[in-house]
């Protein structure tokens, strides 16, 4: 089974536990004179998860390539998944832990360091290796952004770590 | 109209309002040129700065000169590079890239300049005749007719997703209504699906979805697969920009064909600029003769001219559902619609009544933004192209940076970025699997509207009634279900057809 069937399969899962939450859950906390609504908080919810479940079978058994005449799962992509291996996953997974690892530290470690850092570990994930040129270009980049951000459009960025303030 | 336009023209020739859009113009023509990044990403990652300013007129004319820019640089790296940064420019690649082949990039690159100048010139004065009459129309609708427009808007943005593509569209739409339901609706006050978090009581950040779904998986593709836009051109040389007075006059009822047709396709939801383009160079193939019609994928000047102009064309008209019904008909406008929003503008009808200075400026920019785009952009050329040779190692880290920070700024809140990077991820799962992200968006921001309306008609009707008793809600409900409908039936009667031709041999 292609990839874009079995996301559906997962998506009729989400739309289960969805409607799960909206049809036997929401409606416990719901005062009384709310019940008298035609509306309640959980209508709309109940309504999407019964036709996302739908429109999430028709994908994953394949019946609207079936009835457009074709084999199911002909996915006209320009991502070949057999070559999943060529794909560079392990830097794209790299950059990924470092955006988590920057969400983290931003506060801690104050905008201007984390960013330098963001931008210098970014740069050497992808095999760039001339150390001082990063440093620089980091360092300078992560300045200009924050004066920008803080001197010219007004947002407080903390620049510096928690322990200077 | 002609106060209107004046009104425009006021608010327009600021000086404040002039120099954004210069600055849309020269910032999105630079980013859009950068193969992988197209309008919905730099949108995107504009509007923290464009929601700063304060000035809904003054911002969105900063996010419509970016858009115009935008899709002028991705005209430019289809030409150089054959790297199309948009899918509404891969068919100008089909004919540009050849003439740049042939050492007529600079060419190329003014005949797309002056397709697009005149495309959204005159897309620009279509809008200008439409708007205001659908808007009259639209005043008209209650919230029943609202909700049925908007299910119309989502069936249909589903139905021109392509053959065997319908269900795929319609379940992203419905992600992107369950996404919505997340946090507090303005008519429950209660919370809902937030799992007990504190940080999703508000909901999910619309910036942050739209950063998510665009412009990080971009940046994730041109990790994972190096190749996509490491096409190198020749280091930018371009030299003579000129064409010849017989090459303009073959261009000249090209213009005037696709702007038009071009034009009303953008109108339509989903179709937008790249159904525009591809159908614009089609019928241009088959209107010409001869030779002509040989020469279309081998550099013809034509062939150039029809995709540039229609795409422009119908960007100009995916603003007429955005600004007199409030319902976007693209990624593009729905990320426009989120900004507005945030910048406590609600367009739709009244948007021409209640604050005509933001309708009119927005639309005079338009035709000061395809001028700018002419007169700045076509000298800088040769300058502008030296983008495309940053490193890869460095540009990659920035984009990722400037998606986290749009997140970021607006928010000033470090979960925002957990969930950006976490549905980021997912998003590039979905474009792996070629699920459209596009209609997850559009049903993102339509699905509190979409709600509201829904739950009005109902506590006025008391119940369901109101889509019988309405006549106007009924129609627009069942040509909602045709659209959806359609495609798989035409395909079964086709199908049936050439069985039973195989059956008579």
């Amino acid at each position: 089974m292609a990839l874009d069937r079995w996301i559906a399969l997962i998506f009729v899962a989400f739309c289960c536990a969805y409607g799960y939450a909206a049809f036997f859950t929401m409606d416990q906390l719901l005062p009384p004179f709310m019940q008298r609504n035609p509306v309640w908080p959980s209508t709309f919810p109940k309504v999407l998860a019964v036709s996302g479940a739908l429109v999430g079978l028709i994908i994953a058994l394949g019946l609207e390539s079936r009835a457009a005449g074709r084999a199911p799962s002909n996915s006209s992509s320009e991502f070949d998944l057999s070559k999943l291996m060529e794909y560079k996953i392990g830097q794209a997974s790299a950059l990924i832990g470092l955006m988590i690892v920057f969400a983290l530290m931003l506060r801690p470690v104050g905008f201007l360091a984390s960013t330098t850092l963001f931008l210098f570990f970014g740069a050497a994930i992808l095999g760039e290796r001339r150390w001082l040129i990063m440093l620089v270009v980091g360092a300078a980049a992560s300045f200009s952004v924050w004066y920008l951000v803080e001197e010219v459009l007004g947002i407080f960025l903390r620049p510096w770590p928690f322990f200077l303030g | 109209m002609i106060e209107g336009i004046l009104i425009g023209l006021q608010a327009a020739f600021s000086i404040q309002n002039l120099a954004m859009v210069i600055a849309g113009c020269l910032i999105g023509t630079f980013i859009g040129m950068l193969p992988g990044l197209g309008p919905m990403s730099i949108i995107a990652i504009m509007i923290p700065v464009a929601v700063g300013i304060g000035d809904p007129a003054a911002a969105l004319i900063l996010l419509a000169g970016v858009y115009y820019g935008a899709i002028f640089g991705g005209s430019t790296s289809s030409i150089l590079l054959n790297a199309p940064g948009v899918a509404g420019t891969v068919a100008t690649s089909f004919d540009g890239y050849p003439m740049a082949r042939k050492g007529q990039a600079g060419k190329a690159l003014t005949i797309a300049a002056v397709a697009s100048f005149a495309g959204g010139t005159i897309g620009a004065i279509l809008l200008m005749v439409f708007a205001p009459a659908l808007s009259t129309v639209a005043l008209l609708f209650h919230s029943a007719e609202y909700f049925a427009l908007m299910i119309l808007g989502l069936s249909a943005i589903a139905a021109f997703a392509g053959t065997g593509q319908v269900a795929k569209a319609l379940m992203m739409t419905i992600l992107g209504l369950i996404l919505a339901t997340v946090g507090e609706g303005a008519l429950f006050n209660m919370p809902r699906f937030t799992m007990g978090l504190m940080d999703l009581q508000s909901g999910i950040s619309f910036i942050t979805l739209a950063m998510a779904m665009f412009a990080l998986p971009e940046a994730m593709f041109l990790v994972l697969m190096p190749s996509r836009g490491a096409a190198q051109g020749d280091g930018g040389k371009i030299e003579n920009l000129r064409f010849s007075r017989e090459e303009g006059r073959k261009m000249i009822p090209v213009i005037g064909r696709q702007s038009v047709q071009g034009f009303f396709i953008g109108v339509l939801p989903g179709a937008g600029a790249t159904i525009a383009s591809f159908l614009g160079y089609a019928v241009e193939r088959n209107l010409a003769k001869g030779d002509e019609q040989a020469e279309f994928g081998k550099g013809s000047v034509k062939g150039l001219a029809a995709p540039e102009t229609a795409n422009n064309a119908a960007c100009t008209g995916s603003f007429v559902p955005l600004l007199t019904l409030g319902i976007p008909g693209s990624g593009t406008t729905a990320i426009l619609l989120g900004a507005l929003i945030a910048l406590n503008v609600t367009p739709g009808p009244r948007l021409m009544i209640d604050t005509p200075e933001i309708f009119w400026a927005v639309i005079i920019s338009m035709f000061i933004g395809n001028l700018v785009l002419l007169i700045l952009n076509l000298p800088l050329i040769p300058y502008i192209a030296k983008i495309l040779a940053i490193p890869r190692n460095y540009l990659i880290p920035f984009i990722l940076f400037f998606t986290l920070m749009g997140a970021y700024i607006g928010q000033n809140n470090a979960t925002e970025l957990l969930i950006l990077v976490g549905l980021g991820v997912m998003a590039t799962i979905l474009r792996f699997a070629d699920y459209p992200l596009a209609p997850l968006l559009i049903g993102f921001i339509l699905g509190t509207m979409l709600e509201d309306n829904f739950s009005r008609s109902m506590q006025l009707y008391r119940g369901l009634s109101f889509v019988i008793e309405r006549p106007m809600t009924l129609a627009l409900l069942g040509i909602a279900v045709l659209l959806v409908l359609l495609p798989s039936i035409r395909a079964r009667i086709a199908r049936n057809r050439a069985q039973g031709v195989a059956d008579g041999d």
